[in-house]
């Protein structure tokens, strides 16, 4: 069994126990005990054990989108690296093929709300596009910018080589300020404080739990999961690009990772419990201010 | 070669038959030889790439001027493919929206202008002579007028009319102009013309302007969303698909006259395709008419394809093959796939209009349970649209990512390259927000008026060329290594053997993954819909209302508008749409009707077009003066001049 196939297997059974270290470092602030660590697996197998109700209103799409964005953020997952070991597929132009299959599940996440003819789903499918058009681009950018340090076009070539030497413009600054704005998106795309609050349920107040309000038994257990995964995907971007650690021993190279990967899970709780939602009126100032970073680390590496 | 004569044969005795054969009956047969006519010219094309070479026919005519010389060669071929592949379909789709002929003849007319339009556009990119060319391409302009204005008994089609016609016939002045300098001593076969140095520069930019506005680069771009959503609708799919590519054509083909291209030409495609695309894209999403949006969707498209060919002509004045490869290829490719998957949008927009009799999107509702077919090719047509994998717009566009990253890595066209990145991660976020308006507005949700809970499916033969577009860009994802081998010989030809067999041969590989990866995901998600299906087998599974939050009446009209839906993303970019709203707000403590009604003018037109026109009209005015209808006078100016000329010669 190869590192890359390990690498992607860490990724489909770990990627729940992210969640469950930023519920035990919130639950830590708020001086309670927290849910135990395997909460999100005895979440997931409940649902799976369930029916299934659906609003009349919905049709085939309702029923078919949460396959559709498990498949696709899974064929993103396949070419998502871990530090300096490689991803299960990598090949030239693969960090487009991510960034348009995270698109592909957000279609289908914003089809099936607006599906249900429910205005609190209209309200959270309208915000969820304009967020995230802004947050593709800090994204690609940021990407990029990595992309032509390393004058490479694919993510784990990007990954491995990003710390490893074998920049060619640019250095250290430019990781730095792309590893910033990928905190932005990581925050942006996953729901988090301060763009979204995962655990408010008023509807008004939410932009992607109440995209999921009717969705029930085995599509929410889709859904839950393929938001796990995405997560994993976007730390693992994250880790890669700030981590300075690379070494020869792959199996080294994915303890790191994981440590990383949870250390930015901790960091998430952190600043989950230490701030509060910001008006939706300032997340597109958010985003843009951290499409500046990215712009400014291309520029960087460009001059 | 003499597949495309006979196809131009049947296309016109097709018109002629519609035209004339009104009172006999034999008009009916309009649809039938437009539809056999594009099909001939589909097979000559598919026939000339599987020969791989390129054919000439030169015949004298009894015209002055010119000669009737006509070629297919791998451009001109990759042109004639998807003009008749579109043309074939949308007449198959137009015969069963427009219905047989009534009474007064005027369907059976507009069947005799449908086979002249795609006749004249089959010369266009065939032809080998300048004045072949311009009397082609003036064809085009005039058959496509008429055509848009099928229903000018209604004041805004006739008024889309004459803009569209004022707007062609700046355009073909330009391309006059163009024409006059590239031809010396009257010979204008293409084989003879040439030009370099100042020249060149002047003709490309006159060809930029006259080609652009056809093809619809912003600012140029103005008609575009009057004349399309006018015409009947597979006219619309026909224009927005095919017409508008004709200037990307011209394009191509006079830098073929023109030896080395420069770095500006690059630049300024580069840069119109980037302002193209992102007002193409915002103007769409302030759009509620399902047409309008499409549209300024094809503008954005237009935008796209410049943004291609202008990284790949980058890449030909720097000397990267690789660059040039994979700019001229994306933005080829997606000359092909935009034909198709715009043309399917519009053949959608077509069967919700004749379903409901509208066009505007916040009246709609639950049509996908209604018009199951339309919805399902549209939602196809939409992500196709958004360039989402696994389908065909996303392999145009990985292309051209491709090519912008290699222009910003190697260092040949830095700026290009990142122009072009950040413009299509941007363009494409916007898209995939305007889309899911679009479908999910009109097709999803509870019907928000009266004739939308009325819908009905459109007949088979608007149903049909709908199914095979939509299964054709399905298709086209998973097999990207050959729809890239298919533009290949059209891009290594307009770039004049500027790039090596090499880069051209990397491509497919490129490509191959992101075919695997097509399956892939196809396949995930056939295992996940199993896997659910199975798991739900034996367990309840109930329907029920919406949640509502226990609200006791919930009404159709409380879910989200195009315009509630589009409204934050559309006030980031207010400085660019400057939508206008009209808002009178429930008074009192028992409000009577209140209203808010928002539009978004384009900008373009409101604050360069208008005052332009206003500007000509009065220095035109002066004139007035001279011109007062007085015959008296007249006859005074033409004594004065009589005698000015006596005294004349007389010195």
């Amino acid at each position: 069994m190869t590192w890359q196939t390990a690498n992607f297997f860490l990724a489909l059974f770990l990627s729940p126990l992210l969640l469950s270290v930023i519920s035990r470092t919130k639950a830590f602030f708020g001086g309670r005990k927290g849910p135990p660590l395997l909460q999100p697996y005895y979440d997931l197998i409940k649902l799976l054990r369930k029916g299934a109700v659906y609003s009349r209103t919905t049709t085939w799409i309702f029923r078919a989108a949460p396959s559709i964005e498990l498949a696709s953020i899974l064929a993103a997952l396949s070419v998502t690296p871990l530090l300096g070991v490689p991803a299960l597929l990598s090949f030239s132009g693969d960090l487009v093929f991510l960034a348009y299959s995270l698109g592909l599940a957000r279609f289908f996440f914003v089809t099936a709300a607006l599906d249900t003819g429910s205005a609190f789903e209209g309200m959270g499918a309208s915000r969820e596009v304009q967020f995230s058009s802004l947050a593709e681009v800090v994204l690609i950018v940021g990407l990029a910018a990595v992309a032509a340090m390393v004058q490479s076009f694919s993510l784990s070539d990007i990954c491995r080589q990003a710390w490893a030497g074998g920049a060619v413009n640019g250095g250290p600054a430019t990781l730095i300020l792309v590893s910033l704005a990928l905190l932005a998106v990581l925050l942006a795309e996953n729901a988090r404080i301060p763009v979204d609050d995962p655990t408010t349920h008023l509807e008004l107040t939410m932009i992607h739990e109440v995209m999921i309000l009717d969705h029930c038994g085995v599509d929410l257990a889709f859904i839950e999961y393929a938001s796990a995964l995405k997560f994993w995907i976007f730390g693992s971007l994250l880790v890669s690009v700030s981590l300075p650690f690379r070494s020869d021993n792959p199996g080294l190279e994915i303890l790191a990772g994981l440590f990383g990967l949870f250390l930015v899970s901790a960091l998430v709780g952190v600043m989950e419990s230490s701030m509060a939602r910001l008006k939706l009126v300032k997340v597109p100032q958010l985003l843009v201010a951290s499409g500046v970073l990215s712009f400014l680390a291309l520029f960087n590496v460009l001059r | 070669m003499s597949l495309i004569m006979i196809s131009l044969a049947v296309l016109f005795s097709g018109a002629f038959l519609s035209a004339a054969g009104r009172r006999t009956g034999l008009s009916k047969a309009g649809p039938f030889m437009a539809v056999l006519g594009s099909a001939l010219a589909f097979a000559a094309s598919i026939f000339c790439f599987i020969n791989g070479d390129s054919s000439d026919l030169a015949l004298s005519w009894p015209m002055p001027l010119g000669s009737f010389h006509i070629g297919m060669d791998p451009l001109s071929s990759l042109f004639v493919l998807l003009i008749s592949l579109v043309g074939a379909l949308a007449a198959v789709y137009g015969r069963g929206y427009m219905g047989p002929d009534t009474g007064d003849g005027k369907v059976a007319m507009s069947w005799c202008w449908y086979s002249l339009l795609v006749a004249s556009m089959l010369l266009v990119v065939t032809a080998r002579d300048g004045f072949l060319f311009l009397a082609s391409w003036e064809a085009m302009s005039l058959t496509s007028f008429f055509l848009v204005m099928h229903h000018h008994e209604k004041d805004d089609v006739a008024r889309a009319g004459w803009i569209y016609l004022v707007a062609t016939h700046l355009g073909t002045a330009f391309l006059l102009a163009m024409f006059l300098l590239l031809g010396k001593g009257g010979d204008m076969d293409f084989a003879r013309l040439s030009a370099s140095g100042n020249t060149a520069q002047f003709i490309f930019a006159a060809a930029l302007v006259g080609f652009g506005v056809k093809a619809g680069f912003t600012p140029l771009h103005v008609w575009l969303p009057e004349a399309h959503p006018a015409a009947p609708s597979h006219v619309s799919a026909l224009m927005s698909g095919v017409m508008i590519k004709t200037g990307i054509y011209g394009i191509l083909r006079v830098m073929t006259f023109l030896g080395e291209p420069a770095s500006w030409w690059g630049w300024a495609l580069v840069s119109v395709g980037v302002v193209s695309g992102l007002s193409g894209v915002l103007f769409a999403l302030a759009q509620h008419d399902l047409k309008r949006l499409l549209a300024y969707h094809s503008v954005e498209n237009i935008g796209i394809i410049a943004l291609g060919l202008g990284i790949g002509i980058l890449g030909i004045s720097s000397g990267n093959q690789a660059l040039a490869a994979l700019g001229l290829c994306g933005g080829l490719l997606h000359v092909i796939n935009h034909g198709l998957f715009k043309s399917l949008l519009f053949m959608g927009a077509g069967s919700v209009l004749h379903a409901t009799g509208s066009r505007e999107i916040d009246g709609m509702g639950g049509l996908l349970k209604r018009m199951p077919v339309t919805g399902a090719t549209f939602l196809v047509g939409a992500a196709a649209i958004s360039a989402l994998p696994p389908l065909n717009g996303f392999v145009s566009e990985f292309l051209i990512y491709a090519a912008g990253f290699t222009g910003m890595s190697q260092g040949t066209a830095v700026w290009g390259g990142l122009a072009a990145v950040a413009g299509l991660a941007l363009i494409g976020g916007l898209a995939a927000a305007c889309f899911t308006k679009a479908f999910g507005i009109v097709f999803l949700g509870e019907p928000r008026s009266a004739v939308a809970a009325k819908a009905h499916e459109s007949p088979r033969l608007m149903l049909w060329p709908m199914i095979a577009i939509a299964v054709l860009c399905a298709a086209i994802g998973p097999l990207a290594f050959l729809a890239v081998g298919l533009v290949a010989p059209a891009a290594s030809q307009a770039a004049k053997g500027a790039i090596s067999m090499e880069a051209i041969s990397g491509l497919p590989e490129l490509s191959a993954n992101i075919s695997l990866l097509a399956l892939v995901m196809l396949g995930l998600a056939a295992v996940f819909l199993f896997l659910r299906a199975r798991l739900l087998k034996n367990r309840s599974v109930r329907q029920c209302l919406t949640w509502d939050c226990g609200y006791a009446a919930p009404t159709p009209r409380m879910q989200y508008t195009a315009s509630s839906f589009a409204h934050p993303t559309v006030s980031m970019f207010g400085a660019v749409l400057r939508t206008g709203t009209h808002l009178s707000p429930p008074e009192g403590l028992f409000p009577a009707n209140a209203s808010i009604e928002t539009h978004t003018d384009d900008v373009f037109v409101i604050m360069g077009f208008k005052p332009l026109v206003r500007l000509v009209s009065r220095v035109a005015g002066v004139f007035r003066r001279l011109q007062q209808g007085r015959t008296n006078l007249y006859i005074l100016y033409i004594v004065i001049a009589i005698l000015i000329m006596l005294f004349w010669n007389l010195m």
